[in-house]
């Protein structure tokens, strides 16, 4: 006896797996899109900072004609205004002192009076100041800049360059007049924490994948092998918190430190943090080496760890890496733990024993107080771009070596 | 010359065999056949000790080698491995080159000379008659050989580490038909070296390259005899059965 309905049947069916397929292209084809679009707007937004202006947004230097300075970087501007650079010389200017004045500084020149009843006498007080003044610079918002006035210089200061950005050694986003986007001490600072984290986390939680998949007993296993994935789990707030209450005063105890939030206990907390998924991806990895493999190498007379780590570890090789890749991608990425450890000073980091800040804690921390659009808005999606590149380079690593290893296996 | 006195063998609860007693000569091929779960292979790796790999196994009874009881206190087993070479059902080369799958072996036992290393590798190799096919490619991987060939590296591979005794489990079932011949030409030729034991599905495998055979069937062994005899005039009347293909 035919089926009921053997042909509509084949029919609805056909329609439903075209259906099902359409939508899991679309799917794929949505997920592409949205990441690509966020690596755009990840980069338009950071590139937009090289062209800003050295001095903060709104504000203009200006100086006397007399000065021949033709333009100054915010490395120089900071320098004047910080008391650091005193001759015009210094910057390649005439022999001059030099003068820095913030433009509040005309009120006390001048009566209330003379600034007129909406202060539109204000750019006139201030254009008197600077002619004369020789050794002027002074620092001035946009609408009362004495434009045109005689004696009045508008200073070209730099654009923002990469050079600036990638090779400065201060991070102050914020200062005035020049604020300050080196970059350098969160990247070595997040470098650091990092690479520490792994130097710690690598050799232990290989240890125990080997432990877990070849020695340990089926009944350990059991036992370790759920309690180690459950801590991969524990958000990483939590981890800062144990950190900070515990961590923190642990290491300033035991090494006599006037604090405890330092780079030592980014470096633990995120070494922690990264051996579940270390150990777990190791150690499955390694279970996955076929027992024929290991039966072949016992098989002539090696011993167990000759088998382990002439069979195993080789075998397991690419899954390994994976394992070491997702542990360094824990630790570079890793935001909240690390801002809480960590002590967050934006500076050159010396030693292991002192504050450091990374650059996700810096982007987490500064994003929120950062006008939206302004050169420190930019420095950070810059930022994130940095973290971005550092990881894909990880990953792109990784595949690499991995890659080597099957071509050299198969 | 190996013997096996009263083997009892359990995994767990499964009695796998049962009180079995047999004496392999030297320099003679010996051939386990039997229907599958018969206890053959078991039986095959007790003498290289594979079988200590496995939880919950039990063993009561004597094995000698060389008349040593190999599971006496004391014994070496990597070293009982090393006199002790094992060919496995399916081909399992190491993912590295054809030499270091063939110096493996060597290396795990400390052998640091490397003029040494290679010439044991060339004699292996050509011990297992695959060297007039790799030589000119011993860096390349193993896993671009053949399944046939990679059978005969896996054999050369035991060779190098110069064993008295080859266990070949199941060495030719998963191979074509042409790779098997050649497999069984080479067991033929390695005779004069070694102590060969086999174990094999193929009766007509069986009846080529043994000298003697054992017939065994749930866990005992129920017939043990020279091959021709085994093939041509059975004591037993399962033995009949079996190799005429009524059952198994």
């Amino acid at each position: 006896m035919p089926p009921p309905h053997p042909i509509p049947m084949k029919k609805l069916r056909k329609i439903l797996e075209r259906t099902i397929e359409g939508i899991f292209t679309v799917s794929g084809a949505v997920t592409t899109v949205t990441i690509l679009l966020i690596v755009v707007f990840l980069f338009r937004e950071g590139l937009g900072l090289f062209g800003s202006p050295a001095v903060e947004k709104g504000y203009l230097l200006c100086v006397n004609t007399a000065n021949t300075t033709a333009h100054l970087d915010s490395r120089q501007i900071m320098d004047i205004f910080d008391y650091r650079t005193e001759n015009w010389e210094q910057v390649g200017g005439p022999d001059e002192a030099i003068v820095p004045f913030r433009f509040e500084e005309v009120f006390d020149r001048y009566p209330e009076e003379a600034f007129g009843e909406d202060y539109e006498l204000l750019p006139q007080r201030l254009g008197e100041v600077i002619a004369s003044t020789p050794g002027i610079i002074a620092f001035i918002p946009d609408q009362y800049v004495p434009d045109g006035m005689p004696g009045v210089k508008i200073l070209r200061s730099d654009r923002i360059t990469p050079a600036d950005f990638f090779g400065g050694r201060q991070w102050m986003p914020t200062a005035t007049p020049a604020p300050q986007f080196g970059v350098l001490p969160l990247i070595l600072g997040t470098l650091l924490v990092s690479f520490v984290a792994i130097l710690i986390a690598l050799p232990l939680g290989l240890g125990v994948a080997i432990y877990m998949s070849e020695l340990a007993g089926e009944r350990m296993r059991k036992i370790l092998k759920p309690t180690i994935e459950l801590l991969a789990g524990i958000p990483s707030v939590v981890y800062g918190f144990f950190g900070l209450v515990v961590l923190v005063p642990l290491i300033q105890k035991t090494f006599g430190l006037a604090v405890g939030e330092t780079a030592l206990a980014g470096s633990l907390i995120l070494a922690i943090m990264a051996l579940p998924t270390i150990i777990t991806v190791a150690e499955d990895a390694m279970r996955g080496t076929p027992r024929a493999m290991r039966e072949a190498s016992l098989a002539l007379g090696a011993t167990h760890w000759q088998t382990i780590y002439r069979v195993v570890i080789p075998y397991a090789g690419s899954g390994i890496s994976a394992a070491v890749v997702l542990g360094i991608g824990r630790a570079i990425g890793e935001t909240m733990a690390v801002l809480m450890v960590t002590g967050n000073a934006a500076v050159m980091p010396r030693s292991l024993f002192e504050p450091v800040r990374t650059i996700p804690a810096t982007i987490a921390a500064e994003l929120g107080e950062a006008p939206a659009g302004g050169a420190h808005y930019q420095s950070l999606f810059m930022l994130g771009c940095i973290l971005f590149i550092i990881t894909m380079i990880i990953s792109i690593t990784a595949e690499m070596i991995s890659k080597r290893q099957t071509n050299k296996g198969l | 010359m190996i013997e096996a006195k009263n083997i009892d063998f359990h995994y767990g609860d499964f009695h796998a065999l049962k009180n079995i007693s047999m004496t392999m000569e030297s320099n003679t091929v010996t051939a386990f056949i039997g229907p599958s779960g018969c206890g053959k292979s078991t039986f095959l790796r007790l003498f290289n000790r594979m079988n200590d790999l496995i939880p919950g196994a039990r063993l009561t009874g004597q094995c000698l080698v060389d008349g040593k009881d190999i599971y006496a206190k004391g014994v070496n087993v990597d070293e009982l491995r090393k006199n002790v070479g094992m060919v496995f059902q399916k081909p399992n080369p190491f993912p590295k080159s054809i030499f270091e799958n063939v110096a493996y072996g060597l290396r795990v036992n400390g052998v640091r000379d490397q003029a040494f290393i290679r010439r044991r590798v060339e004699e292996s190799l050509v011990g297992a008659a695959l060297w007039d096919e790799v030589k000119d490619k011993l860096k390349k991987s193993a896993y671009e050989l053949s399944g046939g060939q990679q059978q005969r590296l896996c054999i050369a591979r035991a060779l190098a580490v110069s064993p008295s005794i080859l266990l070949m489990d199941e060495p030719a079932s998963a191979l074509d038909p042409i790779s098997t011949s050649k497999i069984e030409e080479l067991i033929h030729s390695l005779k004069k070296d070694y102590t060969i034991v086999i174990v094999t599905h193929n009766m007509q495998q069986a009846a080529r390259v043994s000298d003697k055979t054992g017939f065994f069937m749930l866990g005992e062994l129920v017939e043990y005899n020279d091959t021709k005899k085994m093939f041509l005039n059975p004591e037993k009347v399962q033995t009949q059965n079996y190799i005429t293909g009524r059952f198994g």
